[in-house]
């Protein structure tokens, strides 16, 4: 299977890293970063281009830009993995169109054209033949979408609550356990590597709202938007709020859920028992899904990383290789 | 409820059946016997959930058992929710916010803990709400949300269990 990679941060890099390692039967004919590109249609050698990367910053040449990659290269499958701009989703979504149009398939971690585009994408996919997976965009590691649309897939979903971001998760369990306040649990946080400079769109809860878009559009397919979620972050929680829900054995998480039936749309700190499903450890993600025939069914993992969104990435596409003919 | 019955066979029974006849739910039965005791009666407390307005029905049929009732202690609201409000709730006249869920009449707060970290901090409170039952919980919650919207307090409620 032949794919082009857009993206070398570092979900793109464990992606590369993962394919060259395990060899899962995925080649890539073209490779591309913000500013630069490369196509060889018999295959890119990914240790040399990974090793030109770290030393000179581009993985090939600043003549060739990710659109010349897109539209040149010869692959069955995008893999796009740009960072997310949830406000337009571009570049990302302008990728997407043209490769869809190209009758490619594309694997995708970038939430931004996911949640703003989900209806149109997946039209112009099928218009084309061609699939349009997303699992790495929803519980990083966690195989939500494959479990809703194989395992799941005679079950009527009656709603989604989830702890989606694991930055708010890893905040939440620090302030608990050692009685920390937000400055200081964001502060540790940042230093662990598990939040960004600007943690505004975790912390106030975007980004849960985000995913949850996604989820929401996935299972009920009804054209849900990022403004129809109440989102409510957890920059203003103190100390003390952990400190008496703890007194109540309870605890405190960032809670993304979904109830079509009670029109309830909304990501929220949540007061929640201590032995509950969902109360879990650090920078970990879990969603649970309640159905009308398997009851309940709960996912823990990793909610981001390099390899552990590789693990979602390569899944989607070798679902791809076995799921769809593949052309010459 | 404390009952006072004749200690004979099928009096339990007798006495419990016009509870689920008037559609209350049994909570639990505290039976008591005094080994010692030779006036052939049987002491019985009974805890028990009834809808609204069936009270009365229950005491005549109980009479008409030949039950006698030594007490009736009522719990009105039996349906608790704990939320944690934060923000300037004293500056925002907290007794403003509670008296706004007990004027409701389906609905009151029965236990507040605060705390107070400094003057013109925003503090905060577990506050514990007690309802008839769940509808009315539901609305007691949607008065406290547009409350809270209002004052600008934070409200973190607790996660409801099932769809």
């Amino acid at each position: 299977m032949k794919a082009a990679l857009i993206g070398l941060g570092s979900v793109g890099r464990g992606v590369a890293e993962m394919i060259a390692q395990k060899k899962p039967g995925i080649t890539l004919t073209g490779i591309a970063d913000s500013k630069s590109g490369r196509i060889c249609n018999e295959g890119i050698d990914i240790a040399a281009v990974l090793e030109t990367k770290r030393t000179s910053g581009f993985c090939g040449d600043t003549a060739i830009s990710a659109h010349d990659v897109i539209t040149n290269a010869d692959y069955d499958v995008l893999i796009e993995v740009t960072p997310t701009n949830a406000l337009t989703g571009e570049p990302a979504l302008g990728y997407i169109r043209a490769a869809l149009l190209r009758k490619k398939h594309i694997v995708t971690s970038n939430k931004g054209p996911i949640a703003l585009a989900y209806k149109e994408l997946s039209a112009l996919a099928k218009k084309n033949g061609v699939a349009l997976r997303y699992e790495a965009t929803v519980g990083g590691a966690i195989p939500i979408m494959h479990t809703l649309e194989d395992g799941l897939c005679g079950n009527e979903i009656v709603a989604v609550r989830g702890v989606l971001n694991g930055t708010c998760n890893y905040i939440l369990t620090r302030m608990a356990a050692e009685g920390l306040t937000y400055e200081q649990a964001l502060m540790e946080a940042r230093e662990m590597g598990y939040a960004e400079a600007d943690p505004t769109y975790d912390v106030k809860g975007i980004d849960a709202a985000i995913k949850l878009v996604i989820l929401a559009n996935t299972i009920w397919g009804n054209g849900t938007k990022l403004d129809d979620v109440d989102v409510t972050g957890i920059d203003l929680l103190t100390p003390d709020a952990l400190r008496l829900a703890e007194n109540g054995d309870c605890t405190i998480r960032l809670i993304a859920e979904a109830i079509p039936a009670k029109k309830i749309l909304r990501v929220s700190p949540r007061l929640i028992a201590k032995d509950h499903s969902l109360v879990i450890e650090g920078s970990l993600n879990a969603i649970t899904l309640e159905t009308d025939m398997a009851k309940e069914i709960t996912l823990i993992g990793k909610g981001a990383g390099s390899v552990e969104t590789a693990s979602a990435i390569i899944g989607d596409i070798l679902y791809i290789r076995d799921h769809y003919d593949r052309r010459a | 409820m404390k009952l006072e019955m004749k200690d004979s066979p099928g009096q339990l029974v007798a006495a419990l059946k016009p509870i689920s006849d008037v559609g209350g739910n049994i909570i639990a039965v505290i039976h008591h016997r005094e080994p010692d005791s030779d006036t052939h009666t049987l002491n019985v407390q009974i805890v028990l959930a009834l809808p609204e307005g069936r009270l009365d029905k229950l005491v005549t049929l109980l009479k008409e058992q030949g039950v006698h009732i030594q007490r009736i202690g009522k719990e009105r609201l039996l349906y608790k929710r704990t939320v944690i409000l934060i923000g300037h709730l004293m500056h925002t006249d907290l007794s403003d916010t509670v008296d706004r869920i007990d004027s409701t009449g389906f609905a009151e707060v029965c236990e507040i803990s605060m705390s107070m970290p400094a003057i013109n901090e925003r503090s905060t409170s577990r506050v514990t709400l007690k309802a008839t039952n769940r509808v009315d919980m539901e609305s007691a919650l949607a008065v406290l949300r547009k409350v809270s919207a209002e004052k600008s307090l934070l409200l973190i409620e607790p996660l409801e269990e099932t769809a």
